[in-house]
């Protein structure tokens, strides 16, 4: 039972102050710069609701806003599961399984453009190690600058390898929270081994997996320069994600008003979806 | 069983294969790697890395990265322990949505507030120091702070706190003598993810920096684009960004499955 204190505001001061600095400041130039036009010198004329209006109707926005759902969808039905098969099928114990977890950690610890550089030195036709693989040993054309099917498949891959430890670590973080006596007790009653992780992991999975789909979902919806990086949004506009095309409104074109509606639109799906999911998720512990 | 530890060894291997590739080019010269594909390199070399610690733009890139970063996991664990504290604990005007608050900010796309974040701290002539990085990062980790340390304190039984209370200590003394100590492990994975993810993000860190503070990794997109190609250069270089990595995860090893968890297992 938590104690009622208002002095407890005392404690959480300096984080509100901080981190209110770093949101509430650039959100309000955000929204400042979402109802304007502006030519430059620093003139502003109001222009209401028809930045949202436009963006909400143009066939870009809709192009990048559904390449951006389709690859989050991908990666979240591609890490998910794998995640929890590995995990599943590490052993519980023993010298190795520190090292194990050290290693599927390192990736997620590599700069996410050194990760995207990483990757297209990996893919490069001729000097890559895939890249030469595909092309030269098994005589399959790979290129993902010219083909923008590999190019999906590519920066598919690439967050499998980044992210997927994520999922591993949480669920496995999951698995060895579970007393050894609840297997016993499957092995009496001769569970076979779908109704030993139906019945007993998956449920003790669940708060560990609500928070790997959470934030998969987030950082994969965010996800801007490892994909830009190794794609540059290409070849054409085929892996332009949401990210990376809002970059180029806002840094390349300097539309500086579309952009700022964009960024608001974006936000807030983003966190509709990441409100859908938790309530989804978290609904049967509330009763 | 034997078979089911295929799995691991499989994805393992997966994992190290690009990694081992950027090594291995890292110790290659760029006749090498331009001539053509070889497994191990053939002419083995240091002289990328003799570059890299040669040229003060790049080994100041890499203490530049270091200290904003370093800066940042101070900042953000110091001020997410009190508050984590007060969320743990207590219930107050407002805690929930004060939560939920913090965490969206989780959410945001860094590139919505790239634009943004260089006009506020060009404003406040922060503009390309290391403590615009580090307070810019912020705005993620100490969410995520808060977030990891409220999960681990959420497992310390409340009877420790009144117990001390009971036998007179004050609240700053319990605080660093009998619960700091109780929830090290707490502090210490809190301190990797913040360590973590401003070790990782660029977008923002590049933003705000010009020459002053310039992250290592800002240092490497310059190279691909302008310097020709130099990609055993870039691989040096990259190979170099992954070992502070590879020495913080060391320290939270035994910590790291529960760690990721963020304490609620």
């Amino acid at each position: 039972m938590k104690t009622e204190n208002a002095k407890a505001w005392f404690f959480v001061l300096p984080v509100l102050l901080l981190v209110a600095f770093n949101a509430l400041v650039p959100i309000m130039t955000v929204v400042n710069y979402s109802v304007q036009e502006t030519f430059g010198n620093n003139v502003f004329f109001w222009q209401g609701l028809d930045w949202f209006e436009q963006i909400l109707r143009s066939d870009r926005f809709h192009a990048a806003l559904g390449r951006q759902f389709l690859f989050t969808f991908l990666i979240l039905i591609i890490e998910v599961p794998l995640g929890i098969i590995i995990a599943l099928s590490m052993p519980k114990k023993g010298i190795w399984v520190p090292v194990c977890l050290v290693l599927m950690a390192l990736p997620m610890l590599i700069p996410w453009n050194v990760v995207g550089a990483m990757w297209n030195i990996f893919t490069l036709p001729k000097i890559g190690l895939l890249g030469y693989l595909m092309n030269d040993v098994l005589g399959i054309a790979y290129d993902m600058t010219q083909n923008p099917l590999a190019a999906w498949i590519t920066i598919i891959v690439m967050d499998v390898w980044h992210w997927t430890s994520l999922v591993v670590l949480l669920a496995y973080a999951g698995l060895v929270s579970i007393p050894d006596a609840y297997y016993q007790a499957a092995k009496i009653d001769g569970a076979s081994p779908w109704k030993v992780f139906r019945y007993i992991q998956l449920p003790k999975l669940k708060t560990v997996l609500t928070i790997a789909i959470l934030l998969r979902f987030m950082d994969s919806f965010n996800i801007y320069t490892e994909v830009f990086v190794l794609t540059g949004g290409g070849p054409g506009n085929s892996t332009t994600l949401l990210s990376i095309d809002l970059v180029k409104i806002a840094l390349g074109q300097f539309d500086l008003g579309p952009a700022a509606a964009m960024s608001l639109i974006y936000f807030a799906i983003t966190l509709l979806v990441s409100w859908l999911f938790y309530t989804l998720m978290t609904k049967d512990d509330a009763k | 069983m034997r078979k089911r530890s295929l799995i691991p060894i499989l994805y393992v291997a997966f994992l190290m294969l690009p990694i081992y590739w950027l090594v291995s080019m890292s110790f290659k010269t760029t006749n090498e790697i331009l001539s053509g594909f070889s497994l191990f390199p053939q002419t083995f070399t240091l002289e990328n890395y003799a570059v890299i610690f040669t040229t003060p733009t790049w080994y100041w890139g890499y203490l530049n990265s270091i200290f904003y970063v370093s800066l940042n996991t101070v900042i953000s664990v110091s001020v997410a322990l009190p508050a984590a504290y007060a969320f743990s604990r207590y219930r107050f005007l407002g805690d929930k949505q004060l939560f939920f608050w913090l965490l969206t900010n989780r959410m945001a796309p860094a590139a919505v507030f790239a634009l943004p974040f260089f006009q506020l701290y060009s404003s406040v002539g922060l503009f390309d120091t290391h403590i615009a990085v580090a307070l810019a990062h912020c705005l993620f980790n100490i969410p995520l702070a808060v977030w990891i340390l409220e999960g681990f304190m959420g497992g310390v039984p409340k009877e420790l706190d009144e117990t001390a209370y009971v036998d007179g200590y004050s609240f700053p003394r319990f605080f660093v003598t009998i619960f700091l100590p109780t929830i090290k492990a707490g502090v210490g994975v809190a301190a990797f993810f913040c360590f973590m993810f401003s070790w990782v993000e660029l977008l923002l860190a590049k933003t705000l920096t010009a020459v002053e503070a310039k992250p290592i990794a800002a240092e490497m997109t310059k190279t691909a684009s302008s310097a020709g190609y130099e990609l055993g250069l870039l691989a040096a270089a990259g190979t170099l960004t992954i070992i502070p990595g590879a020495i913080v995860i060391y320290f939270v090893r035994n910590y790291i499955a529960k760690g990721f968890a963020l304490g609620r297992v």
